[in-house]
């Protein structure tokens, strides 16, 4: 019998006599490492965004080492020389200066004077920390709803789902504003938890939080299955406690859902930062973000097509590259997987 | 079957109630934020406030306002506290921009969708595979309202091939209507085109591995057949199923980004606005409707599920 005709015999496993010595055994983080590490493509997208994050942070190097500007300081009246000429920052008639590609205003300047390219790395500082943040309270928060409603079933299944059947009905772009417009007014004042109305982490806290039932509802459905398997009966009948049961046995068998989710998170984040930037209701101004600059810029738009073009361009290539990043690390776990998130 | 739309009937009241309630209290919680003092106006004295307070019911207790609010919901008589217009005739007004975005959206991310998932999977790690995900890529990475803005820039500033941004009837001019939605259109289906394409593709290869599609092969089936008999029709099924509810979430508010910045002046539109004016009933009713949407296509779309995939069961 050919081996063509049953490709299953011929990619059997090695049988013990096969190999001459012992062959170390790998297990599943170690397999998925290995084959995210020969996805070129994934890691080099993982590097566009980790560049980006370290130049980000970097920013007030720049401003105080090669632009000598904050970024919220005006500069309407100024004037910059460029190859001997002296121009504007802010013609007469109100239009900002383009890309100058000097330390000054390298990317040109706002309708405010402000340096652009400082604006953008501090910009890019916002809106990387209400990515990282959202998605920090988006799985905290789900993984524990979505688990303890997996494993305790009955009565607090059915409260928990219908919390999070709630969250889920709300449209999640008014659900953000509603929130976004009333929170920048108001801020938070839960007792011990306070939140002035133009801190940055508003429009973390509402990211993160309205995002809960797209991880809480497949961390469920997992719990549900693994609660029946044979090892969380064996946990149970050595006497482990349920909270030790929930640690050590359910837990790391939802990891590598977890793992998937937290690029996808980082990037909807990111996006959602945006939309409600746009519509008033995300980054308080002066704050910079990338959602903000991309607005102000929009509504300068025949004019000063910069202002649109360098923060949109810096958003999609870090948005594109925690993406296929994600992409990768998804296929590395598990090529199989259905996970997806909505919008 | 019967059993199934009682539950979900009972479910969706319940869902709505309690998404009326948080939408009431989100704005209530507001500090400073007194509705009589912004409807008197900015020189108003106390006294108006005072009258106005009592007329609109602002001074009763908080309960009572919930319930006075509903009320005038259920009996189309609720008033916006900024313009003081009917809301339900404002919503009436916007709806058909909303809708003729949506279902044209819709129409279009489903087929192309579906259509670039097939191809990217028939030519699966091949140039064209290769060239779409990563144009699907792009398309989920960026924002909509930086597409649409670009897209007005370039297109109807630069090139003047289609107007800047507004709504046309297609009561009062079907032409123009097309033309004025095409990129509204493009704009908002390019993101779920995106997801689509990768969602289709990986079905397809994964259908692609069944004893069924050995079978069909070993009765000497053509790949073709195969792949649109076969193939298609169970890779479809999800899809249909995402489709459902990404349409419900369009509707339900999902649009209020390419609405503005294609200034449609839709439902959208309008509850962006009267969010930003701290306007509570415009907002409370829209995030009603929305939501009733999600929840309503939802079950529709279980149950056309169940209707295509006998498989699966309606509970």
């Amino acid at each position: 019998m050919s081996t063509e005709l049953l490709p299953q015999l011929a990619r059997r496993p090695a049988s013990p006599q096969d190999s001459p010595r012992p062959v170390a055994g790998a297990g599943p983080y170690t397999l998925a490492f290995r084959r995210l590490r020969r996805d070129r493509v994934s890691l080099a997208f993982g590097a566009v965004f980790l560049v980006i994050t370290a130049m980000c942070l970097a920013a007030p190097l720049y401003a105080h080492h090669i632009a000598h500007t904050g970024p919220a300081d005006n500069h309407v009246t100024d004037t910059v020389r460029i190859g001997g000429q002296t121009r504007d920052v802010v013609s007469p008639d109100g239009l900002p200066i383009g890309p100058t590609w000097h330390g000054r205003f390298f990317l040109g300047a706002d309708q405010n004077g402000r340096d652009i390219a400082v604006r953008l790395l501090y910009g890019g500082r916002n809106s990387l920390e209400i990515g990282f943040v959202a998605t920090a309270i988006t799985m905290i928060l789900a993984t524990l709803t979505g688990g303890v409603a997996g494993y305790f079933r009955g009565p607090v299944d059915s409260v928990l789902a219908r919390v999070l059947d709630l969250i889920w009905a709300f449209p999640v772009v008014l659900l953000g504003i509603a929130l976004g417009t009333s929170l920048a007014l108001g801020g938070i004042n839960l007792g011990l938890f306070t939140l002035s109305g133009n801190s940055l982490l508003v429009p973390a806290v509402i990211i993160g939080f309205v995002y809960i039932p797209y991880v809480a509802k497949p961390v469920r459905g997992q719990v549900l299955a693994l609660r029946e398997r044979e090892f969380v009966d064996a946990a149970r009948l050595q006497g482990l406690g349920t909270l030790r049961i929930l640690w050590s046995e359910v837990l790391p068998n939802l990891a590598s859902t977890l793992i998937v989710f937290v690029p996808l998170m980082i990037a909807n984040a990111i996006l959602l930062e945006a939309g409600l930037s746009y519509l008033g209701a995300g980054v308080q101004p002066p704050n910079p973000s990338w959602g903000t600059m991309i607005a102000d810029g929009i509504a300068l738009l025949p004019s000063a097509i910069h202002l649109t073009l360098v923060p949109g361009a810096m958003l999609v290539l870090a948005v594109l590259g925690i993406n296929v990043f994600g992409d990768g690390v998804r296929d590395a776990l598990d090529p199989h997987s259905p996970i997806r998130l909505g919008h | 079957m019967a059993r199934f739309i009682v539950r979900r009937s009972i479910s969706t009241v319940v869902v709505l109630i309690a998404i009326s309630i948080v939408t009431f209290l989100i704005f209530e919680a507001i500090p400073n934020g007194d509705p009589a003092a912004r409807l008197a106006g900015r020189t108003s004295t106390p006294e108006t406030v005072a009258a106005i307070r009592h007329t609109w019911g602002f001074d009763k207790p908080i309960y009572d306002q919930y319930l006075l609010t509903m009320k005038n919901v259920f009996t189309g008589k609720v008033i916006s506290y900024t313009q003081q217009v009917n809301v339900l005739d404002q919503i009436k007004e916007g709806l058909p921009a909303t809708l003729s975005l949506a279902i044209g959206a819709g129409i279009i991310w489903l087929f192309a969708g579906i259509l670039l998932g097939v191809v990217a999977a028939a030519r699966a790690g091949g140039f064209t595979d290769r060239a779409l995900t990563a144009v699907a890529m792009i398309g989920v990475s960026t924002p909509v309202f930086l597409l649409g803005a670009l897209m007005l820039y370039f297109l109807a500033y630069k090139l003047s091939w289609f107007p800047n941004g507004g709504y046309v009837p297609l009561t009062s001019n079907p032409g123009e209507w097309l033309y004025h939605m095409i990129l509204p259109w493009l704009a908002l289906s390019a993101l779920f085109i995106g997801i689509y394409s990768r969602v289709l593709r990986s079905n397809v290869l994964d259908t692609m591995s069944e004893d069924f599609v050995r079978t069909a092969r070993a009765k000497g089936l053509t790949e073709r057949r195969i792949l649109f008999r076969h193939v298609l029709r169970n890779s479809v099924i999800p899809i249909a199923a995402l489709w459902g509810l990404d349409f419900a979430a369009v509707v339900g508010g999902g649009a209020i980004l390419t609405e503005s910045v294609f200034n449609l002046h839709g439902v959208g539109q309008y509850a962006a606005q009267s969010i930003g004016a701290l306007d509570v009933p415009p907002v409370l009713v829209i995030v009603m409707f929305g939501s009733f949407f999600v929840v309503l296509l939802s079950a529709v779309t279980d149950v056309v599920m169940a209707f295509l995939d006998p498989r699966i069961k309606l509970l």
